[in-house]
């Protein structure tokens, strides 16, 4: 058997004095999709920030692809990198952001294109192209020399989505990506990330759109209080819940 | 004499003192446009250094600083010329009252740069950094891809007002000798007696060359407000 593509070990995180994950482990195989539901505050977020090191986590490990992230063996101590040495692993993981964060300065184009230009260090012409070819993949091609503020939610979305495909990662991590969205701009987005589920993509989806996650992922995981409550396929934790509190949780959504 | 005829004959002076006036003022401009736009460009350079040291994770770096901001912020510019022009001369540093007047407006000015950069670099929106990390851009890229381009556009009319008020600082230099607009309005004040005739002109020349920076600060002002608007 293969390690798993990534792996999160006895993941634990502290503001203060306040604990928000209590030591969560996850693995997950190249092309899998794990949607990570709970209620608000359930540390559903702090474990994708964590897994970037967007949040230096008080406790446990990450793996990406059997590379240790946001840390380095120093005899038998665990040491963390510094933003530097993080920089070139954050590259192989694609971050969504709930309020989506384009850099208003820069068009829909080159907001994609940046990473491909200054990070993996493609020639500006190449990374034009490639940033093109991410915004047709998301349906954005025809706002490429638009500014951000000009877009509806939903189209910064996408944007923000070629974003992160551009990077190339190995996996995506997508935080609450539709929650900062009016209704009706919900459906385009969550479609875009169906299409690149369906292109085997590894990716980790936090979200409140029940249905959706049973079906997209193959993995659901219900988190409440920083702790994984249960996991496994969508039709058992999703229909067929075996612990009261996820029960609770999905009765309280109308069961999505 | 009617008030009309008194106004005509203090216009008339002009007309016969301008052939000789014009000379010594003309070049005067001119060093009161090197004065600024050197000790503006030194203020600039200190200045955004002065910002990154506040927003350096380095703790003496920050503290060092702040002290410079408000050491700059708090001595006036003019005693800083002193300090420098005629301060110095004991510990063997002599300098000429322009190069003394750029360095002393300069390190004056770049006191205010320092607060202006830290406040368009603050107003950047955390994600906006996060989201230049998640990427892989390196702190340093960050900085530079992100962060400076929109404090800049923050930044930048604050910024055109200090250009302005180191155009008009720099008449300051004239207590230090350089030969500027306001040292030679004086000369000619002492020489010709007609204090009022020259020193007006002093004024109208500092108006006129601010103006049109006062202009492009309110247009860049209106500028670049829209792009950073709607900051999600």
């Amino acid at each position: 058997m293969t390690d798993p593509l990534l792996k999160i070990e006895g993941l634990r995180k502290s503001f203060g004095a306040l604990e928000v994950l209590h030591g969560v482990d996850l693995a997950l195989d190249q092309s899998r999709k794990v949607a990570i539901i709970g209620p608000s505050g359930s540390g559903k977020t702090t474990i994708l920030r964590c897994v970037n090191y967007l949040e230096v986590p008080t406790g446990g490990h990450v793996w990406l692809d059997g590379e240790l992230i946001g840390e380095k063996r120093v005899g038998d101590r665990f040491v963390h990198l510094s933003e530097r040495e993080l920089a070139p692993q954050r590259r192989e993981m694609g971050f969504v952001f709930q309020n989506f964060y384009l850099w208003p300065h820069l068009t829909v184009l080159e907001n994609v294109a940046l990473g491909p230009w200054r990070v993996q260090g493609m020639a500006r012409r190449e990374a034009m192209d490639l940033a093109e070819t991410m915004l047709d993949k998301v349906h954005m091609g025809h706002k490429r020399d638009e500014y951000p503020e000009r877009l509806s939610g939903g189209q910064q979305q996408r944007v923000g989505m070629a974003r992160a495909l551009a990077q190339q990662p190995k996996v995506i991590l997508f935080d609450e990506p539709t929650s900062a969205l009016d209704p009706e701009l919900v459906g385009e987005v969550l479609s875009v990330i169906q299409e690149l589920a369906a292109e085997g993509r590894t990716m980790i989806l936090v979200t409140h759109e029940i249905r959706f996650a049973r079906d997209v992922a193959d993995v659901v995981v219900f988190m409440d209080g920083g702790r994984i409550v249960e996991q496994g396929p969508p039709a058992a934790v999703i229909d067929d819940p075996r612990h009261e509190r996820t029960r609770r949780f999905l009765g309280q959504l109308g069961r999505g | 004499m009617s008030l009309l005829a008194e106004l005509q004959a203090f216009f008339a002076v002009y007309a016969l003192k301008w052939p000789e006036w014009s000379g010594p003022m003309g070049r005067a401009v001119i060093v009161t446009l090197q004065i600024t736009a050197l000790a503006y460009a030194l203020g600039l350079v200190v200045g955004l250094v002065v910002a990154l040291g506040r927003l350096s994770r380095n703790p003496f770096l920050r503290r060092a600083a702040a002290v410079y901001v408000e050491v700059a912020r708090g001595v006036p510019a003019l005693v800083v010329l002193f300090l420098i022009y005629y301060g110095l001369v004991p510990l063997g540093v002599v300098l000429d009252a322009v190069p003394a007047a750029v360095i002393g407006l300069g390190l004056s000015a770049g006191g205010y740069v320092a607060e202006i950069v830290r406040a368009g670099i603050g107003a950047t929106h955390r994600g906006q950094r996060e989201a230049g990390a998640s990427i892989g851009l390196t702190p340093l890229g960050v900085y530079r891809f992100i962060l400076i381009p929109q404090a800049a556009r923050i930044a930048l009319p604050p910024l055109v007002g200090v250009l302005i008020a180191v155009l008009k600082d720099s008449s300051l230099a004239s207590l230090i000798s350089a030969p500027d607009i306001m040292l030679r309005a004086k000369d000619i004040s002492s020489s010709d007696f007609l204090p009022l005739h020259i020193l007006l002109v002093a004024g109208a020349l500092y108006f006129v060359l601010a103006l049109p920076l006062s202009a492009a600060a309110s247009a860049l002002e209106r500028r670049m407000s829209r792009g950073l608007k709607s900051r999600p």
